[in-house]
């Protein structure tokens, strides 16, 4: 559990969205997985929509930076995102 | 804005060198292209096996641009080996590739991103020049960049350009020529983050910036081994006493980077409509990642693909070998018979004429995958792919190395590198050369338009047709399952990722599908074509001499013996040409041989071909022109008439039966019978046994397999 601004925000991974719906990124579970997905823009505060899931349910393309990433369920699932928007 | 410190001028000198550099898919390709069209060929960087592009290009009246397509990367973190060599080619000044000036190719349609590479070849404070890329597509989206702001931010110059539609080459061109300040300011501090690391660094080597002080240090094991030989265990010593937590550097570095790009972005562009605007790409990916059409339309494209292969290329290699047949008889009726004729008619033109006749299939296949990748369809096959391959051990982007090993295994190998999973890259590497390449391809076309008459059909389809695609479904089916029993078998060193980019849906540029499909004939016709010729020669040799005096016996011997049946002179040349070739050293070779592989229903003619195939399999199709050619030099009726017309003396029947033929067809599809692409299993697995491996498992697999077809059929 997080507080931001006095609000409770529970944090998910990137994998629990829905198709559609965007988030915040909040920080990442895996250490080495984190320094290759910050170089590809996906950094703490940045926002992240999940855009489509692949036909067998893996991998996912989500929205990010202004560009479309495709990575797999448990990649994304070392992201945690806060489906609140928190102010910059 | 900081105050420009140094500028630098090249409108004085005769050649700049100038390396490119830039994300993939920023179209920095593209640009290279445009750039200097066909002044450019392809070469190996030393030592390892990572294209090196380079050209040249005229700037002015007095100035030229000598350009280096360096690899596409996303980040100057040498952990690949294309990272590794775009970071020692602009760091290491005694490389000698070390360019005068950089220019950064970025994506202006996906500024954020790009902008991560740009600020970190700003940190290394080497003379740099933005070119502002798809800038026409920014226009058109209703987005506008403050280039003035941009460059001012930066603290460098900054062209927009549209590689595509060729906007923009000239200012590129007069900026270049043009004093230009070398960036002084540092985009990031990065002393905040390791100050003690980077006083210690740069008191034992001689760098530009903080930041290539704090990057050789940060990726120590990666750099350069030339380099690190040199250097290692002075910066060893000035920093063993510090603890460093490397991952949490580069972490901090990313972090902090892309707080300076938020801002600069949001100071620099101003965006019209937030979202919409790729609703294009969005639209088109519904239906190709769809879960019913997604897999439709992938197997009918390939479809397509194979059968314009097999259609269209027919007409120009139909053409080819008409041109050598002629050429041969023009040869034969004009040059005195002799030794040097021989040679020359069944020895080389016989070998050039195997090489020729592939080049309308090769430049086909180059063309349709140079199409699927500039197009962005290959990304999306390897994210509809990706859980499937998976479950055999593989990679969604395996996808690339299987595709393109339907062209040729060794650019195809070289392609596996962007599988970062060792173990998925092994395995990708390993049972790439079981999908059919193109060299099997006249090997399979002779030897089916030998065993099914060309007319019949199934329905709508050409008979013929279907069996090929039928044996390259049975190479993809080998291949996969090969993966599986080494997913089984290998233990994994690393987690696997697959993290990749969805680039945006683009019209497939002609000028690069025609330069790619340039590159890949020449490499081929060059690196293919000369060893083909010279085993053409050396069994050329072999089939036309023997050892002591053999020939002269059977020349001797020979029309006495048989006098008494009565056979006209032409049956008893022939009979005179194949009997001096039983007798001559490939016959001696391909007899040796022929205990093995009579159970397979292999004869020692056969035998011979698959000697001399083990050096690669297109040499077949020219050995058998060869042996079939040997000793009648003068009748240059085609090959394929030949072995049809070829009697089994046991049976009476066609020698080519179904069974032979069928048994040939699945041997070729399986053997490893190919030494450039052990060369390049070797080179990028850095390990003799994994070519070895491959060498076996691929062998045992093609003479079992054989075994089965040829008892099944017979």
């Amino acid at each position: 559990m997080h507080t931001i601004l006095n609000m409770k925000v529970k944090l998910k991974n990137l994998s629990q969205l829905e198709v559609g719906q965007s988030a915040v990124i909040d920080s990442f579970t895996d250490k080495l997985m984190a320094l290759k997905l910050l170089e590809m823009g996906c950094t703490p505060g940045e926002i992240v929509k999940l855009d489509r899931v692949a036909p067998l349910g893996d991998p996912i393309a989500i929205s990010v930076s202004g560009y479309m990433l495709s990575l797999r369920k448990d990649e994304a699932s070392t992201i945690l995102v806060s489906t609140v928007k928190q102010k910059i | 804005m900081e105050p420009i410190l140094s500028l630098v001028n090249f409108s004085e000198k005769s050649t700049v060198k100038i390396a490119l550099v830039g994300n993939p898919n920023s179209g920095k390709s593209t640009l290279f292209n445009a750039l200097t069209g066909l002044n450019q060929r392809t070469g190996n960087f030393p030592g390892v096996t990572v294209d090196k592009k380079v050209g040249t290009a005229r700037l002015n009246d007095s100035v030229v641009a000598s350009f280096i397509d360096l690899p596409g990367t996303y980040s100057l973190y040498p952990k690949s080996l294309d990272e590794r060599v775009a970071f020692d080619v602009l760091c290491n000044e005694e490389n000698e590739e070390h360019p005068d000036l950089t220019i950064i190719v970025a994506d202006a349609s996906n500024l954020k991103r790009n902008l991560f590479l740009v600020s970190q070849v700003i940190d290394l404070k080497i003379p740099v020049i933005l070119a502002l890329n798809m800038m026409d597509m920014v226009e058109r989206e209703g987005d506008i960049i403050d280039l003035v702001r941009l460059s001012e931010r930066l603290g460098v110059k900054v062209v927009a350009i549209s590689a595509r539609s060729k906007q923009g080459l000239d200012d590129l061109k007069k900026a270049i020529l043009q004093p230009l300040p070398v960036p002084s300011y540092d985009f990031i501090d990065i002393k905040k983050i390791a100050p003690e690391i980077i006083e210690r660094m740069k008191t034992v080597v001689k760098v530009k910036s903080d930041f290539m002080a704090f990057q050789m240090a940060n990726n120590l094991e990666d750099l350069n081994s030339e380099f690190r030989s040199k250097r290692s265990d002075k910066i060893h010593d000035s920093l063993n006493t510090l603890l460093i937590d490397r991952n949490k550097l580069q972490a901090m570095e990313s972090v902090e980077r892309y707080k300076v790009i938020n801002r600069i972005v949001e100071d620099c562009i101003t965006r019209k409509s937030a979202v919409q605007s790729r609703s294009f790409s969005h639209k088109l990916d519904g239906i190709l990642t769809h879960r019913i059409w997604g897999y439709l339309i992938f197997l009918t494209i390939l479809f397509f693909i194979f059968q314009t292969i097999f259609f269209l290329a027919a007409f120009p290699m139909e053409w080819i070998e008409t041109m050598f047949v002629t050429l041969s008889d023009w040869a034969t009726k004009t040059l005195p018979p002799g030794e040097l004729s021989s040679l020359l008619v069944s020895g080389i033109l016989a070998g050039l004429s195997g090489v020729v006749v592939f080049v309308p299939q090769i430049a086909l296949l180059f063309a349709f995958i140079a199409i699927l990748e500039d197009t962005g369809y290959m990304a999306r096959v390897s994210f509809i792919m990706d859980k499937l391959l998976r479950k055999f051990g593989l990679n969604g982007r395996s996808v690339i190395p299987l595709i393109s090993g339907v062209a040729c295994a060794v650019p195809a190998i070289m392609s596996a590198r962007t599988i970062s999973n060792w173990k998925e890259r092994i395995i990708t590497i390993m049972v790439t050369p079981l999908m059919s390449c193109s060299a099997r391809l006249p090997v399979y076309t002779l030897l089916i338009s030998l065993v099914i008459p060309p007319d019949q059909r199934l329905g709508f389809f050409n008979y013929q047709g279907l069996i090929l695609m039928s044996l390259y479904l049975i190479g993809f089916i080998a291949a996969i399952g090969a993966a599986l029993v080494m997913k089984w078998i290998l233990s994994a060193k690393e987690k696997s990722y697959f993290i990749m980019e969805l680039p945006v849906y683009r019209t497939p540029q002609w000028r690069t599908v025609g330069l790619t499909i340039l590159d890949k004939v020449k490499m081929f016709l060059w690196d293919a074509g000369k060893i083909i010729v010279a085993i053409s020669i050396i069994l050329w040799f072999l089939s036309s001499h023997a050892p002591g005096n053999r020939f002269e016996e059977i020349e001797k011997d020979y029309p006495q013996k048989i006098s008494s049946q009565g056979l006209s002179p032409d049956q008893l040349n022939s009979a005179i040409a194949s009997k001096k070739l039983e007798a001559s050293y490939a016959g001696i070779l391909g007899k040796a041989i022929e205990p093995a592989i009579r159970p397979l229903g292999f004869d020692w003619k056969i035998g011979i071909a698959l000697v001399t195939s083990f050096a690669a399999r297109e040499v077949f199709v020219g050995t058998m022109a060869t042996i079939y050619s040997v000793g009648d030099a003068d009748n240059t009726q085609s090959i394929q008439d030949k072995m049809r017309s070829e009697i089994n003396p046991a049976t009476g029947l066609p020698k080519f039966s179904m069974a032979v033929g069928f048994s040939l067809l699945i041997f070729y599809a399986f053997a490893m019978q190919c030494m450039s692409t052990l060369a390049i299993v070797y080179r990028e697995t850095k390990k003799i046994k994994w070519p070895l491996i491959q060498f076996f498992y691929m062998s045992a697999l093609a003479y079992l397999a054989s075994l089965m077809v040829y008892n099944l059929l017979k």
